[in-house]
């Protein structure tokens, strides 16, 4: 005992390591009122290790080569010990990444958790989420299947649309090539196991600091740091190791179990989490009869194919795409109501967060189903309310009738 | 180190002078680093001509063949189908092929091609890049019924074009499906990527 104390000791005057523990676990002191919706984003971390781990795993048998692509992630499903658990923890983890991360999202918008000082967070999020998507797509392209091929393609053709003679050269140099190729499949393999990561890691990195610099919002928005006992901790705070650590170990536990139950189970999700097109190996010659995105790429697809072709070009369709993201993320300065939780606000900020996560959802079934007729008129409708949630706040949530905030946390 | 009654002028030129410096030497660092991702010289060099042998090519069937990576069909067009086309003419984008960018010019007007009944064409949808499906049989109930008198439907975003490759008004793609350069090197040979008059490279 005594010598891992002077070990520690000795550590401390070289390297911040008792200070770093205080800091971010055991004198990080969170608001003592959690509840359900506070637990995604320690499981977004959870499956950012798993995504890791599996990941550099995958690679010791995957080829990133248009000839042998598909035939290796056969390979690893057959062949390799445990090569399907990897193969499946990494898919369904993808997917769960995205349910969690949505959550994590949805969370933000009821209490208020963009809104100041919380700015940074909430962008710093918002590059997570959007380095996120750049991952599951690039990796998407590798087992080479006729979705990977057919996605990519369509994808990396929404950069072709750029007018002023820069998309055709843009989309060519994205592809290294004139079409979906190996060349491409390298650089893919490439952006997904180090560049992606890279900037992944960093950006959780700040996420994570910006929120501790700050400390944690809860379902009251309540800022807890402004009523301190006499010791200097805040009243309604309690230290994150070790309450939430054992809060959060019974959310992963819960978690687990859902997360086994698709992954040994139900892999493929009828669809939803592997899709049946991408058990045939690419073929540049012929399209899948229904070609769609994953899942949780469908709100923005939706969006995509509502805007029609202007002045023969299907630009304004990916500007609208592109917008659907941005705007979330000034978010914080849309946003005009003096309060944070949607606990204090009033009926009409209900109402229209409702409007909006209905619209979010139903533009993901949509982006499921065929181009055309009533699923196009349908998309229309719900990307215009989309918007008009984010182009409006700002006049609703200042009208909105607040009730009062108090001043320190409730149940 | 004192700084007062320190003329700072001089150090604030030369502290932005040396940044300037430093930002136009990592703009030239980023060069090779932008270059690296072109297609490679390779890859410009795969894009060799295809020849297509049309002899046992039945009317109304269509061959399809890989040229620079991407499908282009040969359609025979029957009689039928070539009337046809002057009656969509007010269904169509641009059904007298104006855009100049989506064919040669040594294919023209209606037909897009230099023999009427060969069709040749990239089988790329001009939107966004899927490969749509070939729909010869006449009134399709699926696609507008009596009135659809045979060509192609893209499954990914809904666009359909005719026998002709032309878009029809309404659809996501902005333009009529490309005609890649092309010569007839007899009757029944034609070889895509060179235009007529021109030798192999």
């Amino acid at each position: 005992m005594n010598m891992l104390t002077s070990l520690l000791g000795w550590i401390d005057d070289r390297f911040p390591l008792s200070k770093m523990w205080k800091e971010h676990l055991s004198e990080y002191y969170a608001p003592k009122n959690f509840n359900f919706w506070y637990f995604f984003g320690s499981l977004a971390l959870l499956i950012l290790v798993n995504q890791i781990v599996t990941g550099i795993f995958l690679t010791m048998n995957y080829k990133p080569d248009a000839e042998l692509a598909f035939a290796s992630v056969e390979y690893i499903m057959r062949d390799v010990d445990y090569g399907w658990l990897m193969r499946y923890l990494h898919s369904t983890g993808a997917s769960a990444f995205f349910v969690v991360i949505y959550l994590h999202m949805y969370r933000g918008l009821m209490y208020g958790s963009y809104k100041k000082p919380r700015e940074l967070i909430w962008i710093f999020g918002m590059l997570v989420y959007l380095a996120l998507m750049a991952e599951a797509f690039l990796g998407y392209l590798l087992p080479w299947g006729q979705m990977s091929y057919w996605g990519a393609q369509v994808i990396v053709n929404l950069f072709a649309a750029v007018p002023f003679g820069i998309g055709e050269p843009l989309s060519e140099w994205i592809r290294g090539d004139y079409v979906i190729s190996d060349a491409t499949l390298n650089r893919f393999f490439a952006f997904h196991v180090i560049a992606v990561p890279l900037v992944l890691l960093g950006l959780v990195v700040a996420h994570i600091i910006a929120l501790h610099e700050v400390g944690s919002n809860n379902p009251d928005g309540v800022e807890i740091k402004k009523n301190k006992g006499p010791d200097g901790k805040p009243v309604d705070g309690i230290p994150f190791h070790p309450y939430y650590t054992v809060k959060d170990i019974v959310g992963v536990a819960v978690f687990l179990f859902f997360f086994s139950v698709v992954l040994f189970y139900m892999p493929e999700l009828g669809g939803w989490f592997l899709e049946a097109d991408n058990f045939v190996p690419a073929n540049p010659l012929k399209t899948p009869e229904h070609i769609v995105p994953l899942w949780y790429f469908t709100p923005f697809y939706a969006i995509l194919r509502a805007v029609p072709p202007m002045l023969d070009s299907q630009f304004p369709g990916v500007i609208a795409m592109g917008a659907a993201i941005v705007f979330l993320f000034f978010l914080p300065w849309l946003d005009r109501s003096p309060v944070k939780s949607i606990r204090y606000r009033g009926g009409l900020y209900k109402a229209m967060l409702t409007m909006f996560i209905i619209s979010f959802i139903t533009l993901g079934w949509l982006g499921t189903q065929p181009a055309g007729g009533i699923y196009l008129i349908l998309s229309q409708i719900f990307s215009v309310l989309y918007f008009v949630f984010f182009i409006t706040m700002p006049w609703f949530t200042k009208v909105d009738k607040t009730k009062p905030v108090p001043e320190r946390v409730t149940k | 180190m004192s700084t007062d009654g320190l003329d700072k002028s001089k150090r604030r030129f030369l502290t932005a002078a040396t940044s300037v410096v430093g930002a136009v030497g990592a703009g030239f660092v980023a060069v090779p680093f932008v270059l690296n991702m072109q297609p490679s010289e390779r890859a410009k060099a795969a894009g060799a001509p295809v020849e297509i042998d049309i002899s046992k090519l039945e009317p109304g069937m269509k061959v399809t063949s890989l040229w620079r990576g991407k499908p282009v069909w040969v359609v025979r067009r029957t009689k039928q189908n070539l009337d046809d086309l002057q009656k969509l003419q007010d269904k169509l984008q641009d059904p007298d092929s104006t855009v100049t960018s989506q064919q040669p010019e040594y294919v023209k007007g209606i037909s897009r091609s230099i023999k009427p009944e060969y069709m040749v064409m990239e089988g790329i949808c001009t939107h966004l890049g899927c490969s749509p499906t070939h729909r010869p049989e006449l009134g399709a109930p699926d696609l507008g019924g009596p009135e659809w008198l045979g060509g192609f439907f893209c499954p990914c975003h809904g666009s359909r074009f005719d026998l002709s490759g032309r878009v029809y008004a309404g659809a996501p793609a902005p333009t009529n499906l490309k005609v890649p350069p092309h010569k007839y090197l007899s009757d029944t040979k034609i070889i895509i990527g060179i235009n007529p008059g021109e030798g192999v490279a």
